[in-house]
């Protein structure tokens, strides 16, 4: 499932979308963002997911992804993020835009290119022969 | 369904379920469920069969539990947080330093034997969690873990765990579980407090052999008519108990080996049961290279070999400690499945052998349920 994303809206108090604008509303009310995520096979298979998905997510961050997805999809829960040591799982990394984001603080902004929906948020699993 | 079996089985990577009729001729296979997850036990409840919970794991991902209400037709996940109560704490590691006390997996669940929602799992590193709501959540059972022996329990190889889990049908509250490297502990109160019960064993080469924790005990069995009397396969030793563990007598007997992983009793006579020698801790395939269960009628030190269906040249697969498993049909079948990917049954108590499959991954763990 890929939902179309387009560039925002300029004018943040609007809440009907403009045509080719993404889901951005009044920060007078809440903020998402739609972005792209691309997750590994054996978790996509657990959530039923085919291909990349469209997320909408209420941080811009990559804790407010990973909530985004834990809430979505409720199968994935504690499966990207240890839920005791609220730590990334280490045998898990976040990529986006050609960067390495798997030691970035996870409260820290998403690259724009995410927020916008020009570049996919990918979830790798590390490769093993086991 | 018609009398028949439902052989669960957790493998390496996913669970199979193999069902057949009472003469346990004729096999349907499933699976694999959840493929490419290890999947260190699938067990049923007692009380409704249809009722079966999966504990489903990688490195990668971590825990996960899957509970089926249909006999694993379909299957959904349910709560996966072990959180311990408390402040862990610290356990002793490998090198004898202080450890945190650290979640891995789920080893073993152990439905009630009257309530199909209730449900324990015995985790690494080793404590002990239920759940009241078919699996939704799970509450830790602190009185073991924080038993005053805690601080001194330390790893085996594959690591803190807690893997058996044996309760007592005349009286649920009554428990007893095995740790290794820890040992075996009892419960009379349903869990709120608990009691080492290894005296008698021994551990060559321990800075203390016969500690009153420190031993690896791989497998406890108990017959339901006898639940006083309990057997031990350890690391090194097959044991017996006849005060609920309150002591224990070597059983090992004319075995040509006595390590070994699983241990189970005959359904329907208490003093017969089965072993599987593999040669030695580090050598874990049979010795010889020749499949040999091992079956006892004396409640232990009298063995007999059971060949008859198993290969006798160049086997050199082992049977993990909760890879063997009974139905209760009139002519007991007895179970294991080997890290060959081999799940073999008896029919007949043993008797005669025949592999109902050979080629799934790395069997960890197999149950068994009589359908009727």
């Amino acid at each position: 499932m890929i939902a179309i994303i387009s560039s925002p809206s300029t004018d943040p108090t609007t809440t009907e979308p403009a045509s080719g604008a993404s889901t951005h509303t009044s920060p007078a009310t809440s903020t998402t963002w739609t972005i792209r995520v691309l997750l590994p096979g054996p978790l996509r298979a657990l959530a039923h997911i085919d291909g990349e998905i469209s997320l909408d997510i209420a941080a811009p961050s990559q804790r407010g992804v990973i909530d985004a997805l834990d809430a979505q999809f409720p199968a994935l829960r504690g499966t990207l993020r240890d839920a005791i040591k609220d730590r990334r799982r280490p045998k898990i990394r976040f990529y986006a835009c050609g960067r390495d984001l798997s030691h970035v603080e996870p409260d820290d902004r998403l690259p724009d290119a995410v927020l916008d929906g020009a570049e996919s948020y990918l979830i790798v699993g590390a490769i093993s022969g086991g | 369904m018609s009398d028949g079996v439902r052989v669960l089985v957790g493998t390496r990577k996913g669970a199979f379920i193999l069902t057949s009729g009472a003469e346990r001729q004729e096999w349907d296979v499933s699976g694999p469920f959840f493929p490419g997850w290890e999947i260190y036990h699938v067990n049923g409840s007692p009380v409704n069969p249809d009722r079966l919970y999966a504990s489903q794991s990688t490195s990668w991902f971590g825990q996960l539990i899957q509970r089926s209400d249909d006999g694993g037709k379909t299957w959904a996940p349910v709560g996966n947080e072990f959180h311990y109560a408390g402040d862990a704490g610290n356990h002793q590691w490998y090198d004898g330093t202080p450890h945190p006390w650290e979640f891995a997996r789920v080893w073993h669940l152990e439905p009630s034997l009257s309530c199909p929602d209730t449900v324990y799992a015995g985790v690494e590193d080793a404590a002990l969690f239920r759940s009241t709501d078919a699996g939704q959540t799970w509450v830790e059972l602190p009185g073991l873990r924080t038993h005053t022996t805690g601080m001194e329990w330390s790893p085996g190889a594959g690591g803190l765990c807690l893997h058996t889990i044996v309760i007592d049908p005349t009286d649920e509250e009554k428990m007893v579980i095995a740790i290794s490297a820890a040992g075996a502990f009892r419960t009379d109160d349903g869990g709120e407090t608990w009691k080492p019960i290894n005296k008698g064993l021994w551990s060559e080469g321990f800075p203390v052999p016969d500690g009153e924790v420190g031993h690896c005990v791989h497998n406890i069995a108990m017959h339901p008519k006898n639940p006083d009397v309990l057997f031990m396969q350890k690391h090194w030793d097959v044991m017996r108990s006849d005060n609920g563990g309150a002591s224990w007598t070597e059983v090992s007997g004319n075995l040509p080996s006595d390590f070994g992983f699983p241990i189970e009793v005959h359904p329907h006579e208490p003093e017969t049961i089965y072993v599987v020698p593999i040669k030695s801790d580090s050598e874990h395939f049979p010795p010889d290279g020749k499949l040999r269960v091992y079956r006892s009628r004396t409640g232990g030190n009298d063995w007999e070999a059971l060949t008859n269906g198993l290969p006798q040249e160049h086997c050199y697969v082992n049977i993990l400690r909760d890879a063997m498993a009974s139905d209760t049909l009139p002519s007991a079948g007895i179970y294991f499945g080997t890290t060959g990917g081999q799940v073999y049954v008896s029919p007949d108590s043993g008797d005669t052998w025949q592999a109902i499959v050979h080629d799934l991954p790395a069997v960890l763990s197999v149950e068994v349920q009589t359908l009727s």
